[in-house]
């Protein structure tokens, strides 16, 4: 069954990324503007995996993730956080909100599919 | 690669809605309106730019966008204060990174490197100086976060640089993994059987499972780790690759990868169970595993309770998660980080602003569509008028059924006129900038004050609106504010201010461009229009028309050339653009105070509510906006002036009296005045005049079609229209009928008489 990944991004450029990276990959891709959105996504239609920024208007990647997994359906959802850096303290926070992984931005297509991979279910 | 070329042009597209963004949000903060929302929504445009361009490799706009966007992060942390002169530099950096993203897209030559280091620097010493401690980390705040209560064990060994080479793969047959996950691990989703999964991919493994440490079923916490894994991985692969998988769970949990064979004994030793060997697959069966794990144990009393309902799906892979603990959990769910935290009220707080839901369509499909629409505007109105001269009755059923469809095509017009409509805005949102420039260049201080930026207007308007614009406002700040000096002198503010309106006024666009400066130096513009030969020594002008002289083509006031005006493009050239979208230009001015541009522009440059008339066979159509009144003139309120040039009273004042079929050449003989109807319109510019046709059959919206494209222009002329009957009839264009065309067929007349 195809797998289903929520992308949270209020850059377009960046939704647009990921789509294709996804899609080439065979994910099923829904998509969010914020954190808000995302929630509301993520209560709609659900996901196997969500790939979220932290940058973002509204709600930051951090209220959604918080917001996640503070929902019973979506505690052990998979959630990966899009960084623009790799250093071992934005991890360690990124984790502390309840992030699953990371994928440091700018990101490789095969490198992306592969965290998705990696934590999907 | 087309759709990756498909999302750079997105990405671009972006940029130009980030800078727009970008520049407003820097408006509010020169403005004084430095709340946390509006610097973060800078950090997040700039951010946003750098994200993009990192994935596109565009290096420099990368480096430029990072010292822009730590600059805002300080600010946003509160750590650097947002003052003017911070904002003065970030709306100069803005411009740059506007720059940069142009030749990021190969629309401009390269950045001046100078110029961007400059502002590099000037950024960087914004973000360092100062006070406060130089040493910033740069990104620190990259979450902009406060992190809860979180301690990442710093016992665990951490790959050191030099391993990789000290380990030659080749040496290597395997590795030793010993992994004991935290229950942390846990509450962020990740699964040891996950990770257990990829190591397969890596090389067979050997998997065993030390579950010594469970508790008693009592004290179990379901979401705590309680199990070691010990994975024997047989593939002579570098440390480093395996050490990836635990990337993401290295922080959440005991991991040791030593050598397999000769390697160092692993830290977590056994104790006295053997460990259950279990056979790698790639898909783990997680019950059978637990089985085994639980089965393994005979020091967990209650094992075969907890193993009996142990569901395959359960995600946790190593909890016995059935029979209840009776005794109450003494550590109850520390695994997961704070999962029920409220959201923070900061984010939940901020304005919400519903995120319009757009679609891009090429612009050529809606041209297409609107032209279909206007063809079938056309169409219906052909249609209508055949069935009025079949002689239905006007209360049949078709008949009343072509008036529901009349309404509707009118509709659907509309409807399409509105996709095409745009905000002023992104015209005016350029301004900004270039109001800086030219005041920078002409050491003149100046604020430009914009209204009415949600004016909507035809997108062809907006897009060809920018230059005239541009053109006004460097002749505003170019001439017509005076210098800091002048102006203290005049007892005015050293800040000059121009002001840029929009505003929908009858069925058309204005947009007014005023300064507060010294106005129009009459005498001087006069003379120089006499030296120049274009008017007269000894004319005779009033006030207006020295102000409408700056029209003139050839007309130029400034005494030198300057960079920003005088490059040989004149207000000419603006009238002439702005008349080549069906628009008008005109000027009020106040020695010492001011002078203020007034252009006045149809809304749209595709349908045109009209009046239909005729004129000597010719059927032509007046728009409506201009017309004011219509009358049949009366014998006795008529007068010719020097015998020849009749005017007309209306309502106490005396107006021209313009016979359009004479003027327009349709016919020799002038109509005899009461015979005809007379139409009072009134010009952009205020003056009214009386139009004489023979009759006025209706009015009518009409779509225009543009008689340059499709023949040459005439004067006299806007446009042509399609009428129902199928017939051509012209839009006549009512300024230069009254304001030109009278002036020069009342020549020839004046020949014959004299």
């Amino acid at each position: 069954m195809k797998k289903t990944v929520l992308t949270i991004d209020d850059s377009r450029t960046m939704r647009d990324m990921l789509l294709m990276a996804l899609e080439d990959a065979g994910y099923t891709v829904i998509q969010a503007v914020d954190g808000i959105d995302g929630l509301e996504t993520l209560a709609a239609q659900g996901a196997d995996v969500v790939i979220t920024d932290i940058n973002m208007p509204r709600m930051d990647g951090f209220g959604f993730i918080e917001g996640m997994r503070a929902d019973p359906n979506h505690r052990t959802t998979p959630c990966l956080v899009l960084t623009t850096e790799s250093d071992a303290e934005k991890k360690a926070r990124a984790r502390a909100a309840g992030a699953t992984g990371w994928i440091v931005k700018p990101f490789d297509p095969v490198k992306l599919v592969d965290a998705v991979r990696r934590v999907a279910a | 690669m087309d759709a990756f070329e498909a999302i750079k042009a997105t990405f671009f597209q972006e940029c130009d809605e980030l800078l727009a963004e970008l520049e407003s949000k820097l408006m509010l903060l020169e403005q004084g309106q430095t709340d946390l929302e509006t610097i973060n929504a800078v950090f997040r445009a700039v951010h946003s730019v750098k994200g993009g361009a990192g994935a596109f490799g565009l290096e420099a706009l990368v480096r430029f966008a990072h010292v822009f966007e730590t600059l805002m992060d300080e600010l946003r942390a509160g750590r650097k204060p947002c003052d003017t002169v911070t904002i003065k530099t970030l709306l100069r950096a803005s411009d740059v990174l506007a720059d940069h993203i142009q030749a990021a897209q190969g629309l401009a030559p390269p950045v001046d490197e100078e110029r961007s280091a400059g502002l590099v620097h000037e950024l960087e010493l914004l973000t360092h100086g100062g006070e406060a401690p130089p040493v910033v980390e740069e990104d620190e705040d990259d979450f902009g976060f406060v992190p809860m209560a979180f301690d990442v064990p710093l016992d665990e060994p951490l790959p050191s640089l030099g391993e990789p080479e000290a380990v030659a793969p080749e040496a290597q047959t395997g590795w030793r993994i010993l992994f004991k996950p935290h229950g942390r691990m846990y509450g962020s989703a990740n699964e040891a059987g996950l990770l257990l999964r990829e190591l397969g991919r890596l090389g067979p493994i050997t998997v065993s499972v030390d579950d010594s440490a469970l508790p008693t079923l009592d004290v179990l916490v379901a979401e705590d780790g309680y199990l070691t894994w010990t994975i024997d991985l047989t593939a002579a692969i570098e440390e480093k690759v395996v050490r990836e998988v635990f990337d993401f769970v290295e922080a959440d949990c005991d991991l040791t990868i030593s050598p397999l064979g000769g390697g160092a004994e692993p830290v977590l030793a056994f104790e006295d169970e053997p460990p259950a060997v279990l056979p790698a697959s790639d898909e783990l069966d997680i019950a059978a595993l637990l089985a085994k794990a639980a089965g393994g144990a005979p020091a967990a009393e209650p094992a075969p309770v907890a193993v009996a309902p142990a569901p395959a799906p359960e995600p946790e892979p190593e909890p016995a998660p059935a029979a209840p603990a009776p005794a109450p959990a003494p550590a109850p769910v520390a695994a997961a980080p704070a999962p029920v935290a409220p959201i923070p009220p900061a984010q939940v707080a901020a304005p919400v602003a519903p995120a319009p839901v757009t679609i891009r369509v090429d612009l050529d499909r809606v041209d297409r569509l609107i032209n279909v629409v206007g063809e079938l505007v056309i169409q219906q109105a052909m249609l209508s008028q055949r069935v009025l001269e079949s002689g239905l009755a006007r209360s049949s059923g078709i008949a009343l059924g072509l008036e529901d469809l009349e309404l509707l095509t009118r509709e659907i017009q509309d409807s399409v006129m509105a996709i095409r409509a745009q905000p002023v805005k992104s015209v005016f949102q350029r301004m900004p900038r270039l109001v800086r420039e030219v005041a920078d260049m002409v050491s003149k201080q100046v604020r430009l004050v914009t209204a009415g930026e949600d004016t909507e207007v035809d997108k062809t308007v907006v897009e060809r609106l920018a230059e005239p614009i541009t053109h006004m406002l460097r002749n505003a700040i170019d001439h017509g504010l005076e210098t800091p000096d002048e102006r203290v002198a005049a007892g005015k503010t050293a800040e000059g201010t121009v002001r840029l309106a929009a505003l929908h006024r009858s069925g058309r666009i204005v947009i007014e461009i005023s300064d507060d400066g010294r106005g129009i130096n009459r005498e001087r513009v006069k003379k120089i229009a006499i030296d120049k030969g274009l008017v007269a020594p000894d004319a005779a002008l009033t006030d207006e028309q020295i102000d409408n002289l700056i029209f003139l083509p050839g007309f130029s006031t400034a005494a030198v050339v300057s960079d920003i005006s005088g490059r040989g493009v004149g207000m000419d050239v603006v009238k002439r653009s702005i008349q080549a979208l069906g628009g008008r230009i005109s000027i009020s001015s106040v020695p010492g105070k001011g002078s203020t541009f007034t252009l006045s522009l149809p809304l749209t440059l595709a349908v045109l509510d009209g009046m239909v008339v005729s004129a000597a066979d010719q059927i032509l159509i007046a728009p409506l906006p201009a017309i004011v009144e219509s009358l049949t003139p009366q014998e006795g309120d008529l007068h010719y002036v020097g015998g020849v040039d009749p005017v007309i009273r209306f309502r106490d004042r005396f107006l021209p009296l313009i016979d359009v079929a004479m003027t327009m050449g349709f016919r020799d003989t002038p109509v005899v005045p009461s015979e005809g109807v007379a139409v009072v319109v009134e010009t952009e510019g205020g003056q009214q005049a009386a139009l004489l046709f023979d009759a006025i059959q209706g009015q009518r919206q009409v779509v225009i079609k543009s008689l340059e494209t499709n023949y040459q222009q005439v004067e006299g002329i806007a446009a042509a229209t399609i009428l129902g009957d199928g017939r051509v009839a012209l839009i006549l264009d009512v300024d230069v009928l009254v304001t030109d065309m009278r002036r020069r067929s009342s020549r020839p007349d004046f020949k014959l008489a004299s």
